[in-house]
């Protein structure tokens, strides 16, 4: 076992799919050179050479599509996407080829390509760089999202993501590159369909991903000191949605909140909090709550950016609003 | 030759034989034939949706797709009947797709703009104008990287040049000197608009040439010359020479679809570019030549009729796909489904 950054686990990963699978490359902009945006890539372009880590230029579509093309070919790419708002200048490709191509062509094809993006706000960077996109593209049928929100996760989510033959994205929230945490040095393989329950409790569920997972784990600890036990889940996998494991964690606690950093409206969460009043409406004590990021573009200034985004207090207010 | 750099592509050196000419005129005479009975079939209703014909532009596929080896790679557009027939895809199972039957080359889920078959790797069927660019750029890069020396020939039209996708490919493509024959077919409009209204510049293997890949314009109405320098220029990709572009000048005859009242054309310059029709034109050629002996072109019709009702007959008695199996090959199968409430 050893402590490392979720940084570092990200690299592991990488570095490992690199040498288990000659035909796993990787691609995308400063990833070689640079070293990468996040640093996740530094030192691989040394290791593996730059046919393998390929920098390209400043153009999403074009390296995003080159990535189909390349895994309709025969490879494992793993291509990288600075931040979730510039892969809008993918979306075409994203949709209308990656999420498509096996559908349309009544099975002949597959496209096993795995997109990695930097997702969230946290570092003041304003209203280009910040969102949390997942939602709109967990609309896509066809694709995997898988959202790591453990540096265990970072850790043992890529391999199985480069197995599955059909597209997966990986959203790593921005503001857990420097988190700390434990894992094996041969990690045990991972199911990258199920949701985790990070906490028990009986009292409430907390439904949270990516960066909101501290934030729930935050507010389950400062309820627990009010007396209130707060159940914690993880989804992990943003498409498909592992609906069993929360909608049986409400079924044991009545009362769910659901925490996400998107816009309310359309969000993740709005599908979240369907699902549950469509499978255990009469289970419920209390209608879902939602916090969720202010129906405003990213502003700059620190304390705006705080008070736009999902908040440790939030959630416990949001969890006392429903009598728990 | 429009790229000053580029080496022209002679029109005798390594010159078309009969043979494969009298080949090529077969192709595209197939092609012909199944479209005109498509216009058929979309007004008595078998064929729905979208119908992009390419009756006038055959000499485009069927020249460059000879010129390939069956390993090769072709992503094609929307309007695409041509190469498909062209890169070998049954006449039954397209005719199947186009009447939307499991029997289909995509079983029904992609119709006439999504033609799929992944045992000639023919990657579709794209209906995003440019889309399919990036595709072939990693199709070839995906052959760089594991040492096949294969070509990729990925066809677009000249509308697809004003997309960003288009430039980002050239740049890829050229930067990473990647196995890649882009062939453009350049019928002068995108959809109704002409070139000259969308584009700053109008000389479109210019543009390529300014990513400094090799592009020669040809005259896409003679299938002698696109057979020639697809030739030279599939040669040329397959032995290491990185991306090859070619310009051909073409034209539908028809309008862009079956939607389409063609009011943006003057009747007058339609006329005027069907006396340029690739098939007459080879037919004259090759009756000269005396390479089409006496009653040769009536067989050659009286096959291709055979052929086409033939497909016309599978796909009418073709089967409806069972709607509960709507939901299959959204993702691969040997995943679990998605898990429901």
């Amino acid at each position: 076992m050893s402590v490392i950054t979720y940084r570092e686990a990200m690299r592991r990963a990488i570095r490992e799919a690199l040498a288990r699978d000659e035909r796993v490359f990787m691609m995308g902009e400063d990833i070689g050179h640079y070293g990468g945006t996040y640093a996740v890539s530094l030192g691989l372009l040394e290791e593996f050479g730059p046919e393998r880590i390929r920098d390209t230029p400043l153009a999403e579509s074009g390296f995003v599509g080159a990535g189909i093309g390349a895994a309709l070919g025969g490879m494992r790419p793993i291509v990288e996407v600075m931040t979730v708002n510039f892969s809008l200048l993918a979306l075409d490709q994203i949709m209308n080829s990656a999420a498509t191509l096996r559908y349309m062509s009544g099975g002949q094809l597959n496209v096993p390509l795995v997109i990695r993006m930097a997702t969230g706000a946290g570092r003041q960077v304003a209203a280009q760089h910040s969102h949390s996109l997942e939602g709109w593209l967990a609309h896509i049928p066809g694709l995997r999202l898988l959202a790591p929100a453990t540096v265990e996760d970072a850790r043992a989510m890529l391999w199985p993501a480069l197995n599955d033959p059909d597209p997966v994205l990986i959203f790593e929230h921005a503001m857990l590159y420097n988190t700390e945490g434990e894992v094996a040095d041969d990690p045990a393989p991972v199911d990258i369909s199920r949701a985790a329950i990070r906490r028990a409790g009986d009292d409430v569920t907390i439904i949270a991903y990516g960066g909101t997972l501290r934030t729930a784990l935050g507010a389950a600890e400062e309820l627990a000191g009010q007396g209130v036990s707060a159940e914690v889940i993880d989804l992990r996998c943003l498409r498909p949605l592992d609906s069993p494991t929360f909608i049986d964690a409400v079924t044991r606690t009545h009362r769910a909140v659901v925490v996400d950093e998107g816009w309310r409206s359309g969000s993740l969460s709005a599908e979240v909090a369907a699902r549950i009043t469509e499978a255990v409406f009469y289970d419920l004590d209390a209608p879902v709550g939602r916090v969720c990021s202010e129906e405003v573009p990213m502003p700059y200034a620190k304390h705006l950016e705080d008070a736009v985004m999902p908040q440790v207090a939030d959630v416990v207010e949001a969890v006392r609003r429903l009598g728990a | 030759m429009t790229n000053p750099t580029a080496e022209t592509p002679s029109t005798d050196a390594n010159g078309s034989t009969d043979q494969r000419l009298v080949h090529l005129l077969g192709e595209m005479v197939r092609i012909r034939r199944f479209e005109e009975r498509c216009v058929e079939l979309y007004s008595a209703g078998a064929i729905r949706g979208f119908l992009h014909l390419g009756i006038g532009e055959e000499a485009c596929a069927v020249g460059v797709i000879g010129a390939l080896s069956p390993e090769d790679a072709v992503v094609a557009t929307y309007r695409e009947h041509g190469h498909a027939l062209a890169r070998g895809l049954s006449m039954r199972a397209t005719m199947a797709e186009l009447e939307g039957k499991l029997e289909g080359c995509s079983r029904g889920r992609g119709g006439s703009m999504h033609l799929f078959d992944a045992a000639s790797n023919f990657y579709g069927g794209n209906a995003i104008v440019a889309g399919g660019l990036p595709l072939a750029v990693g199709l070839a890069l995906a052959d760089h990287l594991q040492g096949r020396r294969r070509v990729t020939a990925c066809f677009f039209g000249d509308g697809a040049v004003a997309e960003g996708e288009f430039h980002e490919a050239m740049n890829l493509a050229a930067l990473w000197h990647l196995p890649v024959l882009f062939c453009c077919e350049n019928n002068l409009y995108a959809m109704g608009t002409a070139l000259e209204f969308t584009e700053s510049e109008t000389d479109l293997a210019l543009k390529a040439a300014s990513y400094r890949i090799p592009a020669w314009d040809v005259d896409g109405m003679d299938v002698r010359a696109v057979d020639d320098a697809a030739r030279r220029a599939v040669e040329a990709v397959r032995g290491g020479g990185g991306p090859h572009f070619l310009e051909m000048r073409t034209y539908r005859f028809r309008s862009h679809s079956m939607y389409d009242p063609d009011r943006y054309r003057d009747k007058a310059e339609v006329e005027r570019w069907k006396e340029r029709d690739p098939i007459p034109l080879l037919v004259s050629q090759l009756t000269a030549s005396g390479a089409l002996a006496d009653g040769a072109l009536e067989r050659l019709e009286a096959d291709v009729a055979a052929e086409v009702e033939d497909a016309v007959v599978f796909a009418a008695a073709g089967t409806d796909e069972p709607v509960e199996d709507v939901g299959r090959f959204v993702t691969s199968e040997s995943v679990s489904p998605e898990v429901g409430p």
